[in-house]
C-alpha cells in the first residue's frame, strides 16, 4: 500500500485511499495517518469480511467517476476484481506496471518478462496495478486525512464465500523479506525442505521460496512459489538453491539486488542471472553455510 | 450442461521472444506456437466433467487469424465436441476479446465458461474477469479445483497467502490455474480425426460492435537483464564475497 501511494503521487492530484471490509474503523484510522493521503473512503459491511470480486467491483464502480487514476498493488486480490471493474467501466486495465513513464504511458513486461512494452492509454480513467517491488515506500506518518464513511451497496450475492486456508508462518512474508532462499525440485522431498533449507532460512531471518516444480511435487506449499505464476520478489539477497533458472522462475526474482545460485550443474541457466555462482551439491553446501555462519 | 472453453494460440513456454529490430513489436515469425498452457488445463477440466457425466457438450473457441485453426484442432483432438474460430486479423486486447466472447456466450448460452488465468504472450490475466463483468456473471479466478454439487459450482482458488473456496450458481466464468489438473496427451489417431472435423466460423463484427481500446503499443525493448557475475570456489569464499563486496553478512 505504501508503495502504491508513492506511485500515485506521480500525478499531482489528491490521493484518496479506499478501505473495504468488516469493522474497518481501525484500519481507516491508521490509513489516515499516512502522509499525502487526502481522504480515506471507508465501506463497511458484514458481507465485505471476505471481500468478493463482485462486491469490490461494484464499490469501485460507484466511486469511479470521481477519479482519473485508480491504482492497486499487483496481487491476487487486485488481479481478481480490477479487470471486472475495467470491463464494467469500458476501459482497459494495465497490469503489473514496472514504471510510470508519464501520466498515461507505462512500461510493463510481456512474454514472460522477456520483453518490455511501453504502452499508452488514452482512457479517461487510468486503471493500473503496480509492480510494488520497484517503487519506494511513502512516508508512513505525519498525515491527517479525512475519513469518509460511505453507504455500502447491498451484497451482489453472485458468489458466496465458504472457507479459506491461509498458511501462517512465523517467517517474514515473501514480498517484504530482505533475504529470500528458494529451493527447487532437486531438494527431493518436503522433509528435505524442512531439514536442509529451513534451518538456514530461519537462522538468517529469510523467507522461504520454491520453484513450481518443487510445489507441484508437493515439497512446498503453493503460496511460496516464486515466478510468473507465483510471487514476484526483489529482496536484498536472493539465493536459488538447486534451481535450474527457467524463464518463468527468473521472472519472479530478477529484480533482486544480489543473486546467489547454488547448483551442481556448471551449465545451469540460473548462473547467467547470478552475481555469485557456486557449483556444488546443495546437500553439502547448505549445511556448510549453516555451520560457517554459526561460528 | 454446456461448457465453452476459450483457447489462445501463444508462443511455446520455452521460447524467449525478442523484439523486432525497429522495436515496433515483438518478432514471433517462425516461433513455435501452441495452445496457451492454462487453457489446456481449462479444456482438460471440461473433459473430465463430461467424463463424469456432468457436461454434455464442450465447445472450444479461439479468436485470431486462420493459424488459430491448429489450436482448435488440438482442442478437438483432446476431445472437444465443437470448435469455433472467430476470425480477426487484428490482435485484440483483453477487453476486445471479452466483448467478442460475450457476444458468443449470448448466442451459445453455455452454463460454464472456462478460460486460462493468464495468456503467456500478454501476461495480462484479465479476460475471464472482464467477461464475467460484462455478463454480470459470478466469477472464480485462479481455480485449482472444481466440484459440482446440486448444480452449484464449488471452486478452490488461489488468494494471497493461501486458498479459498467459493460457491456459485451457473452460468459462471472460471479461470484455470496450472494446478487444476494434468492435461492429457493427444493421441495421433485423434489428431488425424480432428483434421477432418468442421471448424465453425464467425467474424468479430457478428459478435461485437466495437472491440477497439484506447491502448497503443509505443515500443518494445529487451529489458535490462542481469549480468552473469562470478563463480566462487567454496562456501567460505561465497560468504566472504557477500560480506566484502555487498555488505551482506549472513
Ligand atoms: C505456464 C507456466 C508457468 C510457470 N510458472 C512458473 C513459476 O511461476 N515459477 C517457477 O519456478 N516455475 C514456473 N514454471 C515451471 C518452469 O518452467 C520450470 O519447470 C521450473 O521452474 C523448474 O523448477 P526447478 O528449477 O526446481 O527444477 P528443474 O528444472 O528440474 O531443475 C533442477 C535443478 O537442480 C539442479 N540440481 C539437481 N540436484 C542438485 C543438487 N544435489 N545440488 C545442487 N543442484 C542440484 C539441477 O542441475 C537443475 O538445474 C512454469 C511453467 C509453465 C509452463
Ligand atoms: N484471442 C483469444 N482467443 C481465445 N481465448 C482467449 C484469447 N485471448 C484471451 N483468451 C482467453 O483468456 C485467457 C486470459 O488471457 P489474458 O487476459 O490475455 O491473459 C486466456 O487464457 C484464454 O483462455
Amino acid at each position: 500500500m505504501f508503495k502504491v501511494i508513492s506511485a500515485a503521487k506521480y500525478w499531482d492530484g489528491e490521493v484518496d485511499l479506499l478501505v473495504m471490509g468488516k469493522n474497518t474503523e481501525n484500519v481507516a484510522q491508521n490509513a489516515a495517518k499516512i502522509k499525502d493521503v487526502s481522504s480515506v473512503i471507508r465501506f463497511d459491511g458484514d458481507h465485505l469480511e471476505h471481500l468478493l470480486a463482485e462486491d469490490a467491483a461494484k464499490i469501485v464502480e460507484m466511486l469511479s467517476n470521481n477519479y482519473q487514476v485508480i491504482l492497486a498493488a499487483h496481487s491476487w486480490f487486485s488481479r481478481n476484481f480490477l479487470p471486472r471493474v475495467a470491463a464494467i467501466l469500458n476501459v482497459s486495465l494495465i497490469t503489473d506496471v514496472l514504471k510510470i513513464e508519464n501520466n498515461n504511458v507505462y512500461t510493463r513486461a510481456i512474454y514472460a518478462g522477456n520483453v518490455h512494452a511501453k504502452i499508452q492509454s488514452k482512457d479517461p480513467i487510468q486503471l493500473l496495478t503496480i509492480h510494488t517491488s520497484l517503487f519506494e515506500v511513502c512516508t508512513k506518518d505525519g498525515g491527517d486525512a479525512k475519513i469518509i464513511k460511505k453507504d455500502t451497496p447491498p451484497a451482489t450475492n453472485l458468489t458466496s464465500w465458504k472457507s479459506e486456508k491461509i498458511n501462517k508462518s512465523d517467517r517474514p512474508a515473501l514480498i517484504d523479506a530482505k533475504i529470500v532462499i528458494s529451493g527447487g525440485r532437486s531438494l527431493g522431498s518436503e522433509e528435505n525442505f524442512d531439514k536442509v533449507l529451513s534451518p538456514l532460512v530461519d537462522k538468517v531471518g529469510a523467507a522461504l521460496g520454491a520453484t513450481r516444480s518443487a510445489v507441484d511435487a508437493g515439497y512446498a506449499p503453493n503460496e511460496i512459489q516464486v515466478g510468473q505464476t507465483g510471487v514476484v520478489v526483489a529482496p536484498e539477497l536472493y539465493m536459488a538453491v538447486g534451481v535450474s533458472g527457467a524463464n518463468q522462475h527468473v521472472y519472479g526474482m530478477k529484480d533482486s539486488r544480489v543473486v546467489v545460485a547454488i547448483n551442481n550443474d556448471p551449465d545451469a541457466t540460473i548462473f547467467q542471472f547470478a552475481d555469485y555462482g557456486l557449483v556444488a551439491d546443495l546437500f553439502d553446501a547448505i549445511p556448510e553455510i549453516n555451520k560457517l555462519i554459526k561460528e | 450442461m454446456k461448457i465453452l472453453v476459450a483457447i489462445k494460440r501463444v508462443q511455446d513456454y520455452n521460447v524467449k521472444v525478442r523484439p523486432k529490430s525497429d522495436g515496433s513489436d515483438v518478432d514471433i515469425d517462425g516461433i513455435k506456437m501452441g495452445i496457451n498452457p492454462f487453457d489446456e488445463n481449462a479444456l482438460e477440466e471440461a473433459l473430465r466433467l463430461r467424463e463424469k457425466d456432468l457436461a454434455t457438450e464442450i465447445t472450444v473457441v479461439s479468436i485470431g487469424d486462420s493459424k488459430n485453426e491448429d489450436v482448435l484442432r488440438h482442442g478437438l483432438a483432446m476431445g472437444a465436441n465443437r470448435a469455433i474460430l472467430i476470425e480477426s486479423e487484428e490482435y485484440l486486447q483483453p477487453l476486445g476479446v471479452a466483448k467478442v466472447l460475450k457476444g458468443l456466450v449470448e448466442k451459445e448460452k453455455p452454463d460454464l465458461i472456462l478460460l486460462g488465468k493468464l495468456a503467456l504472450d500478454s501476461d495480462a490475466g484479465q479476460t475471464g474477469q472482464m467477461l464475467a463483468g460484462l455478463l454480470n456473471y459470478p466469477q472464480g479466478t485462479f481455480v485449482s479445483k472444481i466440484e459440482i454439487d446440486n448444480n452449484k459450482l464449488i471452486v478452490t482458488r488461489e488468494i494471497d497467502g493461501g486458498t479459498n473456496i467459493l460457491e456459485m450458481n451457473m452460468p459462471a466464468v472460471l479461470t484455470a490455474d496450472l494446478r487444476l489438473n494434468e492435461p492429457r496427451f493427444v493421441k495421433l489417431p485423434n489428431l488425424m480425426m480432428a483434421r477432418k472435423k468442421i471448424i465453425e466460423k464467425f467474424k468479430v463484427s457478428e459478435l461485437a460492435s466495437d472491440t477497439s481500446t484506447q491502448l497503443e503499443l509505443l515500443e518494445v525493448s529487451v529489458p535490462p537483464s542481469r549480468k552473469a557475475g562470478i563463480k566462487v570456489n567454496s562456501v567460505k569464499e561465497l560468504l566472504e564475497k557477500l560480506k566484502d563486496n555487498e555488505g551482506i553478512r549472513l
